[in-house]
This record gives structure tokens, C-alpha cells and sequence, in this order.
């Protein structure tokens, strides 16, 4: 075996490349959770009092909650009153423009590769960059401005455009959902807000770039996305965190709203940090992401997600409205001590709504790798149709693949089909490639790739070569 | 020079001791086919020379095209010109068949420091060897292997040789588990592919392969060891007194 596992070791030499912390001033509240941080928050974000009244409502049901155990997942109990809840970049005074950013901050994410300045122009990517909990900027405002577009932080929604905050947050994902989005919903410092107006399409691809930084502190980001009737975007979050010895908590919401005949395609990359490979260290990653379809409208999720040592997240559609369209594209990869608990949930309630699931699952290590599915069809649901499409790709034999698809079907004239598949990376495979001429680290890519080809034609051109690397990065040393 | 010389090579699998001291030389334009029984190390030698890891050589030398044969790694093999038609050629799902032949050309064109090749003149090379080897286009766009009958699998296997030129094609059992027809196609794709440049090594238990691709040497290998060689005619006695007269000879030769 020695000459494929030396490629391998030297392969696997490559670390986590987004672990570096920045070292910049940041101003925290103290440690725990109780009223008093919830409305110590909402008076650093000088927040209307129906806000903080919603946020207090979310607390105190948080309080009778229990933490779910059904996902497939184990972690150490988390303490919720170890971590910090807001933890903000300081700023040196009030910014005018990208030029009064704090350069170390403007650093960190040309490290990222992602540039707020000028560069943007160039690639057409809008982008709203959240460090810790707080938005730092966002870029091409203005151009997105003329088009009646709105793409901002959070906080500057909840100051400039209270009534469609108001009308819309929590309408997809109530506060007393479940146990992560009802957290979040009581201490959510910061996040993404865009609403595209009837009938524009946005030019540009949106993207959201969250980054953890401080120690110890929860992320807890909020992200409400708009479309009026008619109107399409694309939008696209990334994610990366320092190396850290703790576990990180990260328990965001997205709530999306399609108004009839709206498309919205929301992309994901998740890098966060997973841990090392004795599993020390790493992000949970719980989330809550939703989509709601009125008549005609169609949400796509496309994640990848190839980082944190726990991911828990089920990117849904309720198809309410006739003729809507959900679909789910996913490659979730679980290498080392990674845990991965993840799907979708199609709720059919209007007429002739359909539904597509394509996931793929990639176990490497020691990772284990669940994919938790539910496709309803009301009894309302005439004509509606699902295709589901789950297969998991073992690398090695210590790791592990789990399918839980739910189907649950209350309307005869609904059709639901639901494909699987498990299969393995072996020796004869990657031999078969290198006697070709086609190295190891390639040959898995190749296979790799080809696995996953159907989800990764979905992401946009940008993002796909992205999502290739970070793939080949994240398996680096899986096989051998 | 010889392409490839063999000089005592031994090897074990799993510590067990397999190849027990082969010779061979062969040159550029030859055909030579190893016979054998099963487990008699032919597989096993075909394995050993492209180099898979489970294999340890555990003596001898192998030089072939003026470099240590032992010395490279597997894909450098590769890219050296040695092809292995496998005996039982791998699925890899969801990757395009033309796409695995272009990374696999282009690895070895990269080797070479050669620039690679644009995809129309790629499509214009398949396309050419598909017509010699008379293989339907349609087996570009399926995933490599995936959902392939026995007889599809060996034949593009052919078609990626031909795409590969190597200088040195060992073809492992490539009659196994084929019927009549089958057998005959691929033969007719392995002559089609015979060049004054290249020597192909036919690794076969049986000897109606022979039939149609007609070898220059035939050699026989027997718990380990080539215990007899000579000209096609060599396969034709094999055929008909089996290999008991060979294990007796070897056996009368102990004594």
C-alpha cells in the first residue's frame, strides 16, 4: 500500500486553509443568556420596541423548549450560558464609506478572496459581508437601488423598511419553530435582508459572506429574502470560521418568500471550520431554512455543504400556492469526525405543486453522514409530484451513510418517487484511474465529481469551480 | 534495446510468494501470450508490472523502455506508454466516459510537457479510433463501465488503447467471461492496433484468443515460473493435451 498511502499522507498535509483569526478590537456583552441580554441586544441595535417584544415572546417560549434528540447527531450538552451572544467588530467612529472600514477587517476578507471594493464591479457579485454578528458592508447599494432592489443588513432593514420586517420575519419560520430558530429568534444580532420588488429581475448574483471570528461566541444570523411577484434572484451564502479549540454554536434562520410567479435560487457553500480529526473543535451548525411559494412561484436550494463538525439544516418549501415549484439540491460531505444530519422537507399544499430532491452524500474518515427527507402531499394537493433522488458515497470503511426518507401522503391523485443508492470509493477504482495515468488526489476528484455532477450544475458558473475545490480540500486524505 | 526485460522477478501477495522467478524480454512489434492455469501467476504478473499495490516485488528487476519499471509509480506507468486492459474493468458512475479518456490523455500529454488537447481536436482523435475499432459513438456519453455488458467492457477497453497508443498493452483475460463473437470483436480491435512500435503481452487461459490475435511467442507460466516457450504452436498443444504433460515434465525434470 506504500506508494498510494504516501500521496495520500502528503495530500492530507493541507489544513483548513480559513483558520486564521483576526485580530481586531471587538466589543462583547457579558457571557450567558437571560432577559436582560435579549434586551441588551435589541438596545445596542436600537430597535423599535415591537421587535424586542417579539424577540422577549421567542425567549420565553425558548424556555419551556427542549433540545430535539431525534437527528441523528451526538455532541456534548451545550451550555448555553457559556457563550457570549453579541459580539461586534468595534468600530474607531461612524463609517461613511468602504474606505473607513478597519483595514485588518478589509484584510480578512481579501483573504477569503472575497474584495468589497472595486473588484466587485468586475464579477457582478453584490455582496453583505457579517462578521461575527454584526454586517460590515455591503456592497453595489446604490446600483442595486435603482432597480427598487433592496439588499442590506438586517438592522438597517429593521431602521429603513420596518413595515415589510414587520409584515414578513417570521412569517416562513415562526419563533416558536423549534428549539435553534427559536434561540435565534430571541438573540439574532445581525443577517441579510433583500426584497426584490414585482416583476425586476436582479442583474447581479446576491451573495451573503458570514464569518465567525471572536472566541466563544454564538453566530446567530437572520437572513429574510423578498421576492414580489414576478421577479427572480440568485443569491448565495458563504461560510468560514478559525480554527478553534471549542465548539462553536451557529443557529441562523432564512426565511424566503416567492410571491406568485417569483423564482428565487438560493445557493450554499458552507466551509465553517469542521475540527480537527480527533474532532476537537469545529462549529454546530443548526439551521433553520425556509422557503414559502405562493401561486406559480419556484424556490431552488442548492447547498454544499463541506464544513462544521456538526451540520443540522433542512432547507424546505412549503408549496402553498397552485402550480409552485420547490427543489433541493444537496452535496453534503462528512470527513474525519464530521457529522452531518441533513435534507429537505417538500410540504405540497397547493394544486399541481411539484418537488425535486437530488442529495448526495459523501462519508470519508470516520464521518457520518444522515439524510432526513419529507415529502407531504396534503389532502388539497390534486396532481402534485415528487422526485426524490438520495445516494451516498462511502469513502473507506470506517465512515457511515443513513437515509431517512418520510413520505407521507394524504391525496391519491399525488405521485411520489423516491430513488437510492449507496456505493463506494475503492481501491479498484482509483487503481483503475492511476493505470491510466490519472493521479490519486485527481482520481478521487474525478469520482468525486462525477458523484455529484447533477447538483453542482445547479449552483451558478462562479460557484461551481468553488464548490469543486473546496470538495477536493475537504476529502484531502480520505482515501488509503 | 528490448522494450521490456524480466530478469528474475519474484513477487507475493499477502506474503505469499507467487512470481517465483520470471524471465521474459520482449521488443517493440512483438505479440507474446502467457498461458497458465488459474492462479499458475499471470494475473499476477500483469498486475505486478503496471504496478498495483497489493503486489510486492520481492526480487528481481524489470527495465522496460531503458528505465526501472519498479522504480515508477503506477500513473507514471501510465504515461510511459505501459497500458493494462483489465479483466474486469471498474464502474465509475456518473463520470463521462470521454471526459475520463481526455483526463487520462491529457495526464499522460502532460507528462510528456506536451500541451493538451482542445476538446474538438480530442473528439476528432475518438472519433477516428471508434471507426477502426468500428465501436458505436454512443459509448461516449455513458459513465465509464457503468451498465456496460461483459463484451462492452472489454471493447472499451480496446477503445481506450487505442486512444492511449502505449507502447506495451498487456491484456489481462481479456477473453474471460465473452462469448464467441465478442471474443472475435475485440481480437479484431487488438490487430487493428498492431504497429511495428508497439508489443502487446496477451495474458489468456485459454487458447482460442490465439485464434485470432496470433502471437509471435508463446510462454508458459506454471506455479510461478515460465516453464516452457515457443511459437504459436505451443498453444495449439496446450489445447489438446491440456497442461498435466508440463506439471509431469517438471515434475520427472525435480527428480
Amino acid at each position: 500500500m506504500s506508494t498510494a498511502t504516501d500521496t495520500i499522507e502528503e495530500f492530507t498535509g493541507q489544513e483548513y486553509k480559513y483558520g486564521f483569526v483576526t485580530d481586531i478590537e471587538t466589543e462583547m456583552i457579558p457571557r450567558g443568556l437571560d432577559e436582560s441580554i435579549v434586551r441588551l441586544i435589541s438596545s445596542k441595535k436600537n430597535e423599535p420596541e415591537w421587535l424586542l417584544e417579539w424577540r422577549l415572546r421567542a425567549y420565553r417560549h425558548w424556555l419551556t423548549m427542549d433540545e430535539p434528540e431525534w437527528h441523528n447527531v451526538h455532541y456534548p450538552k451545550i451550555d448555553y450560558q457559556d457563550s457570549y451572544y453579541y459580539a461586534a467588530p468595534k468600530p474607531k467612529k461612524v463609517l461613511n464609506s468602504l474606505d473607513e472600514v478597519d483595514p485588518e477587517l478589509l484584510e480578512t476578507f481579501n483573504k477569503l478572496g472575497i474584495s468589497l471594493g472595486e473588484q466587485q464591479r468586475l464579477t457582478g457579485v453584490a455582496v453583505d459581508a457579517v462578521f461575527d454578528s454584526v454586517s460590515v458592508t455591503t456592497t453595489f447599494k446604490e446600483k442595486l437601488y435603482e432597480l427598487g432592489i433592496i439588499f442590506c443588513s438586517f438592522s438597517e432593514a429593521v431602521h429603513n423598511h420596518p413595515e415589510l420586517v414587520r409584515q414578513y420575519l417570521g412569517s416562513v419560520v415562526p419563533y416558536s419553530d423549534n428549539y435553534f430558530a427559536t434561540l435565534n429568534s430571541a438573540v439574532f444580532s445581525d443577517g441579510s435582508f433583500c426584497y426584490i420588488p414585482k416583476g425586476v429581475k436582479c442583474p447581479m448574483e446576491l451573495s451573503t459572506y458570514f464569518r465567525i471570528n471572536a472566541e466563544n461566541t454564538g453566530q446567530f444570523e437572520r437572513t429574510l429574502l423578498i421576492a414580489d411577484e414576478g421577479s427572480t434572484v440568485s443569491y448565495l451564502e458563504g461560510c468560514t470560521a478559525p480554527r478553534r479549540d471549542e465548539n462553536q454554536l451557529h443557529a441562523a434562520v432564512v426565511e424566503l418568500v416567492a410571491l406568485d410567479g417569483a423564482y428565487i435560487k438560493y445557493s450554499t457553500v458552507q466551509n465553517w471550520y469542521p475540527g480537527d480529526k480527533e474532532g476537537k473543535g469545529g462549529i454546530y451548525n443548526f439551521v433553520t431554512k425556509r422557503g414559502k411559494c405562493m401561486a406559480n412561484a419556484r424556490i431552488s436550494w442548492t447547498q454544499v455543504e463541506t464544513g462544521s463538525a456538526i451540520t443540522w439544516k433542512y432547507p424546505s418549501c412549503l408549496l402553498i400556492g397552485d402550480n409552485s415549484v420547490g427543489e433541493f439540491y444537496s452535496v453534503a460531505v462528512t470527513n474525519n469526525m464530521q457529522q452531518a444530519d441533513t435534507g429537505t422537507k417538500m410540504i405540497h399544499i397547493g394544486k399541481n405543486t411539484r418537488s425535486t430532491i437530488v442529495s448526495k452524500g459523501i462519508s470519508a474518515g470516520k464521518g457520518q453522514n444522515t439524510y432526513r427527507g419529507l415529502v407531504r402531499m396534503n389532502a388539497g394537493a390534486d396532481g402534485a409530484r415528487n422526485y426524490s433522488q438520495c445516494d451516498s458515497l462511502l469513502i473507506g470503511d470506517r465512515c457511515g451513510a443513513h437515509t431517512f426518507p418520510y413520505i407521507d401522503v394524504r391525496n391519491p391523485s399525488a405521485q411520489v418517487e423516491h430513488e437510492a443508492s449507496t456505493s463506494k470509493i475503492g481501491e479498484d477504482q482509483i487503481f483503475y484511474c492511476k493505470q491510466r495515468g490519472i493521479s490519486t488526489e485527481d482520481a478521487v476528484n474525478l469520482i468525486v465529481n462525477g458523484f455529484c455532477k447533477e447538483v453542482f450544475r445547479e449552483l451558478p458558473m462562479e460557484f461551481m469551480v468553488e464548490a469543486q475545490k473546496l470538495l477536493s480540500v475537504s476529502l484531502e486524505g480520505s482515501v488509503g | 534495446m528490448a522494450l521490456l526485460e524480466i530478469k528474475g522477478l519474484h513477487a507475493a501477495v499477502d506474503g505469499r510468494e507467487i512470481l517465483k522467478g520470471i524471465d521474459l524480454t520482449v521488443n517493440a512489434g512483438e505479440t507474446h501470450a502467457i498461458m497458465g492455469l488459474n492462479g499458475s501467476g499471470k494475473s499476477t504478473l500483469a498486475n505486478v508490472l503496471a504496478g498495483r499495490d497489493a503486489y510486492e516485488v520481492t526480487g528481481g528487476s524489470v527495465i522496460y523502455d531503458g528505465k526501472d519499471l519498479l522504480e515508477l509509480e503506477p500513473e507514471e506507468r501510465a504515461c510511459e506508454g505501459l497500458f493494462l486492459a483489465f479483466q474486469y474493468p471498474v464502474e465509475i458512475p456518473g463520470v463521462n466516459n470521454t471526459y475520463f479518456l481526455k483526463a487520462a490523455l491529457n495526464a499522460k500529454r502532460k507528462y510528456h510537457g506536451q500541451p493538451e488537447l482542445t476538446a474538438v481536436e480530442f473528439l476528432g482523435l475518438v472519433k477516428e479510433k471508434l471507426k477502426i475499432l468500428h465501436i458505436d459513438q454512443s459509448l461516449l456519453n455513458r459513465p465509464v463501465n457503468e451498465g456496460f455488458s461483459g463484451g462492452e467492457k472489454k471493447r472499451n477497453e480496446i477503445f481506450q488503447m487505442a486512444v492511449l497508443n502505449p507502447k506495451l498493452a498487456i491484456l489481462d483475460e481479456t477473453d474471460s467471461g465473452l462469448d464467441i463473437d465478442a471474443i472475435r470483436a475485440v481480437a479484431d480491435g487488438v490487430n487493428a492496433l498492431r504497429s511495428p512500435e508497439r508489443a502487446t503481452i496477451v495474458v489468456t487461459h485459454y487458447q482460442r484468443l490465439l485464434n485470432y490475435i496470433v502471437p509471435d511467442f508463446v510462454h508458459v507460466l506454471l506455479h510461478g515460473e515460465i516453464v516452457a516457450s515457443g511459437g504459436k504452436e505451443l498453444a495449439l498443444k496446450l489445447e489438446k493435451e491440456g497442461y498435466a504433460w508440463l506439471e509431469q515434465d517438471l515434475a520427472g525434470a525435480a527428480r
